[in-house]
């Protein structure tokens, strides 16, 4: 029988590069609090959407990948959704990964900070911590939600020195204002644990999932960045001392 | 068995400073290097980019490209049948030419070698508005026979119906089997002289034994290739080299080992006509040259710039079908690189650098066949530069020397993609490969094909349920197998036999010891559509579509099932299955020569022929649909990323697959990572975790949907675009549409 917290889950997968140092298990869990409009995965919006599953399963599958991902360099990544909607589900994969030897991370919007104990986050050895725009009214039309708890999660995990990677979609005519960047980037600067700024081109890969879900995909026409654009975000970001890719 | 050779005064001053003393006695390479090579475990700091004479050779030579890629071959000396003695003295560019040597008497201009089969060199004249030379055709027509007639003499019906069908397919009956590496390190190492004297001592212990058939057919060989080692003599005076005797310079070592190869690509138009491990051979004159003074880094670049140049432009004449099967115009040229030694020291020098090196220095190109026998305990600086190159070019494959060390030694080499031998000591016989799908469908369709619906396989009883039952089918498909593996076994004999008689490769098995180790590659193609098809009967439902003359034509699948690639067992552990069985079923065969036997699960390119030849199957694919390459997953099937595929495949025993298991993986470069440095760092961690969980070979493709499409339709904006298919570089642009299209739908591992 299996014990601790069940979950949901939408899928997992292996990567390389994109969610966190070397080759990683995501685990993407189901749920979000927000409705990011540029969103690549508005399939894993709502929970009752994902398939349930145990801790044990979970750490059962990882299991298979522990040597691979060790060896080249990665761990595990929890990811969504947002992985803070099912607080105790991912905290208790976070420790038992911990407990296997395997380096974890958190990638989060930090809008449910506040549900992340101390305890979660000793069990976490990354966070990838998306702040999705710095200018409070931009954040609300582009995500539904409030920027105040995300800052306060940066805040609070750089207090306990938690590494983090701050993680910056760039949506022409949504984030790209260099006012807003600017002020982002000297917040994020005076974070000590930020190890580096990860400025992320918005895609619209997604589409075909809106598609398929019949929901409408509001930035369909909106441009992607061009290369000018997000090599000047990324360069603002290192304006101010941090290491951005 | 070994013979002693004898030091006299030449080769007193071209071994000068070298150090140990059996390879002194006896033909052994391998001592030689263990005694004198140099370990290197520094970084790429140190190479240097391409002289001005480089650029200059490269350019005359790669000038020719466009116009061959256009007509498809850009000459041929259609009257010469080639011999190592055959052709004048060829140059690129005589006054700067360092490394000298064509194989015809002109750059890119092939020559025909009807010994393999006429007709082959008769359809590729005319393929390419060239006419027969009348001579050639009464001569190889009448008087001399090939191996080509010779095989189809021995032939059975029941053979030439399973070649006919594709069950049976790609087998080097009408064209040379290749895949032979010639230790031609030998050549630089002794000079042709003493391994003159060695092979004459080795025929001489044959006097004494009673002339058995076997017993003469050995002598006959080694007096041909003792023939062949004059004639390499005198080929290279041509050239002013006077390869009797050892080379006494790093420049003449590098010239001596191109002459015995060119020997071999003058005399055999072999599937796969690879080099060897020559790059830390190589680096031990290279080294003594530079703490001499003799030469600086420049100079020992730039040899191997102009030796590598010499092995981009060897050519064969084929016909555009063999084109079409191979993808290209391939000639599997393959350089094994690095490595580590019995001694745990890496086999890794500064020469290992600088043959990739030559992927920035004259641009990417699939040949030569650069492969890096990968060791999770090679050098920091060598693994990070692997990486880097691969990164940049897609111009690299790796195979597992953690799983090759202990089988075939630190001495092995690759030939083609994935066939691993000792160099000089072992060789094999290519055997191609069966169709596994086709053969699944034959079992539900009593031994007939689906396509002709024609009696190809014995008569049995279809399966006639409205759904497949897994532990029937199972049985049938058991039977069907056997068939196989006896009918492909008995075809390989008659092959090999008739290859050995008509178009013996003298001046390759000449730089072997004798007895030679052989091996009997078999090959499969079709695994994991064989693999997923038994996956959907056992666990989902599949409904047979059957036509009016009761053959099962299609499939429908109900329900969901677990696909080969996804590191889930259920699946993976039917394609264990599948090789272990083949090889249990393909070893009760005798061999020709008692050559061992072994398989691969390795498709090269011609996965989408084989598809386009096999019906709809169980698994969902379409008739006609390429099958995925090697031992890939599916197209598509594999959903959860490029480790959880890559663990599927480790899966598979290379005890059972010795002749290799290939993997081939399209990473875009933003699924490696976010920076140079980091993609490079990431990929070194995939290959050191594939090695670690026993993967043998993977292609690493880098490169984005994005590039690809835009080479489709703008070929000339892309020559060279190489990328890495099923153990083999091919230049893309010199794909089929189809082909092409293939490729792009491939699984791209980037993380998106």
């Amino acid at each position: 029988m299996s014990t601790g917290p069940r979950g949901r889950i939408h899928s997992w997968d292996l990567s390389t590069g994109v969610d966190g140092p070397g080759t990683r298990f995501v685990l993407f869990v189901s749920g979000c609090p927000l409705r990011c409009l540029y969103c690549a995965n508005p399939d894993t919006w709502h929970m009752r959407d994902g398939r349930e599953t145990t801790v044990d399963a979970v750490l059962a599958e990882i299991e298979k990948y522990r040597a691979f991902i060790t060896t080249a360099g990665g761990g595990v990544t929890i990811t969504g959704g947002e992985p803070l909607l099912q607080s105790a589900f991912t905290g208790e994969i976070l420790r038992r990964c911990k407990e296997a030897g395997l380096h974890t991370a958190l990638d989060t919007s930090g809008f449910l900070g506040a549900r992340a104990t101390d305890e979660l986050l000793s069990h976490t050895d990354l966070v990838l911590l998306d702040i999705k725009s710095f200018d409070v009214r931009a954040y609300r039309g582009l995500t539904g939600g409030e920027l105040a708890p995300t800052l306060n999660f940066a805040t609070r995990l750089d207090r306990l020195g938690v590494p983090m990677w701050i993680r910056y979609v760039l949506v022409p005519g949504w984030t790209d204002d260099a006012k807003s960047i600017d002020g982002l980037a000297r917040f994020v600067a005076g974070l000590d644990s930020v190890d580096r700024v990860d400025v992320l081109p918005f895609h619209k890969l997604g589409a075909a999932k809106y598609e398929a879900l019949g929901v409408p995909f509001r930035l369909k026409d909106n441009p992607v960045p061009t290369a000018e654009l997000t090599e000047r975000v990324r360069e603002q970001f290192r304006a101010h001392g941090l290491s951005a890719y | 068995m070994t013979v002693t050779v004898t030091a006299d005064n030449r080769t007193a001053g071209a071994w000068r400073g070298f150090a140990g003393t059996g390879w002194r006695e006896h033909v052994d390479v391998r001592d030689f290097i263990q005694a004198n090579y140099t370990p290197y475990e520094g970084d790429a700091s140190f190479l240097t980019g391409p002289t001005e004479r480089t650029r200059t050779v490269w350019e005359k030579v790669s000038s020719l490209f466009p116009e061959e890629r256009r007509r498809g071959v850009l000459a041929v000396d259609t009257a010469t049948p080639s011999t190592i003695t055959s052709h004048a003295p060829g140059y690129i560019d005589r006054d700067r030419e360092l490394i000298v040597g064509l194989q015809t008497d002109a750059p890119l201009k092939r020559a025909i070698m009807p010994n393999g089969g006429l007709r082959m060199v008769e359809n590729g004249l005319r393929a390419y508005g060239y006419e027969p030379d009348p001579f050639v055709t009464r001569v190889f027509g009448s008087y001399r026979k090939t191996h080509n007639d010779g095989v189809f003499d021995a032939y059975t019906p029941e053979m030439r119906a399973a070649r006919k069908a594709g069950v049976i397919t790609g087998l080097p009956d009408a064209y040379g089997r290749g895949r032979i590496i010639g230790d031609y390190r030998r050549v630089a190492l002794y000079g042709t002289d003493r391994l003159i004297e060695a092979k004459k001592a080795e025929r001489a212990m044959l006097d004494a034994c009673a002339s058995s058939v076997n017993v003469i057919r050995d002598r006959e060989e080694l007096a041909e290739q003792t023939r062949a080692l004059q004639e390499l003599t005198r080929m290279a005076a041509t050239y002013g080299c006077d390869v009797s005797r050892p080379a006494a310079t790093a420049h003449e070592a590098v010239q001596w080992l191109y002459l015995g190869y060119l020997a071999a690509v003058k005399e055999q138009n072999g599937a796969a006509m690879s080099l060897g491990r020559t790059s830390t051979f190589l680096d031990v004159y290279l080294q003594r040259d530079l703490a001499d003074g003799l030469l600086d880094e420049r100079g020992a670049q730039e040899l191997i710039d102009d030796f590598v140049i010499k092995l981009r432009i060897v050519r064969f004449l084929r016909t555009p079908e063999y084109d079409a099967l191979f993808s290209g115009d391939p000639t599997w040229v393959t350089e094994s690189i690095g490595g580590i030694g019995a001694d745990g020291r890496p086999l890794v020098t500064r020469t290992s650098f600088r043959f990739l090196q030559t992927l920035y220095n004259l641009g990417p190109a699939p040949e030569p066949n650069l492969t890096v026998l990968w060791s999770p305990r090679l050098p920091a600086g060598f693994k990070e530069f692997c990486a880097r190159v691969s990164i940049d070019t897609s111009a690299v494959q790796y195979e597992s020397d953690e799983l090759m060390r202990p089988r075939t030694g630190d001495d092995t080499a690759i030939a083609c993609c994935v066939s691993a031998m000792q160099v000089g000591r072992q060789m094999q016989f290519f055997g191609a490969r069966v169709n596994l799908a086709k053969a699944l469908l034959y079992a539900i369709n009593g031994g007939r094909d689906e396509v002709t619906g024609e009696q190809v396989a014995p008569c049995a009883p279809p399966l006639t349920g409205e759904y497949l039952d897994y532990e029937e089918l199972s049985a049938a498909y058991g039977h069907v197998l056997d068939w196989l593996a006896r009918t492909y076994v008995n075809a390989l004999n008659v092959i090999h036999y008739m290859h050995d008689k008509y178009a013996y490769e003298r001046i390759e098995m000449a730089l072997h010891d004798y007895p030679v180790h052989r091996f009997m590659a078999c090959g499969i193609a079709g695994l994991s559509v064989a693999a997923d098809s038994l996956s959907a009967v056992r666990y989902a439902r599949v409904r047979v579509i059957r036509d009016a003359t009761g053959l099962a034509v299609d499939f429908r699948t109900e329900g969901d099932f677990p696909a080969y690639g996804n590191n889930d067992d259920r699946a993976d552990a039917i394609a264990v299955d599948l090789v272990e069985s083949f090889m249990a079923k393909v070893r009760q065969y005798p061999t020709y020569r008692e050559a061992e036997h072994t398989q691969s699960v390795l498709t090269i390119t011609s996965n989408v022929v084989y598809g386009k030849h096999t019906g709809n199957t169980p698994d969902g694919r379409r008739a006609g649909q390429p099958f995925a390459p090697g031992a890939n997953p599916m197209n598509g099937r594999d959903r959860h990323g490029v480790a959880a595929s890559a663990l599927s495949v480790a899966k598979l025993p290379y005890e059972h697959a010795g002749d290799g298991i290939s993997l081939t993986t399209t990473i875009t470069p933003e699924g490696l990572g976010h920076n140079p440095a980091e993609r490079a760092g990431n990929l070194v961690g995939i290959l050191d975790a594939y090695t670690a969980a026993g993967g043998f070979h993977m292609n690493v493709n880098v490169l984005d949907r994005a590039t690809l499409e835009d080479a489709m339709e703008h070929p000339e904006n892309y020559p060279d675009l190489t990328i890495r298919v099923s153990g083999y570089a091919v230049n893309f642009v010199r794909l089929t549409r189809e082909q092409q299209l293939d490729v792009i739908s491939r699984t791209f591992h980037g993380s998106l």
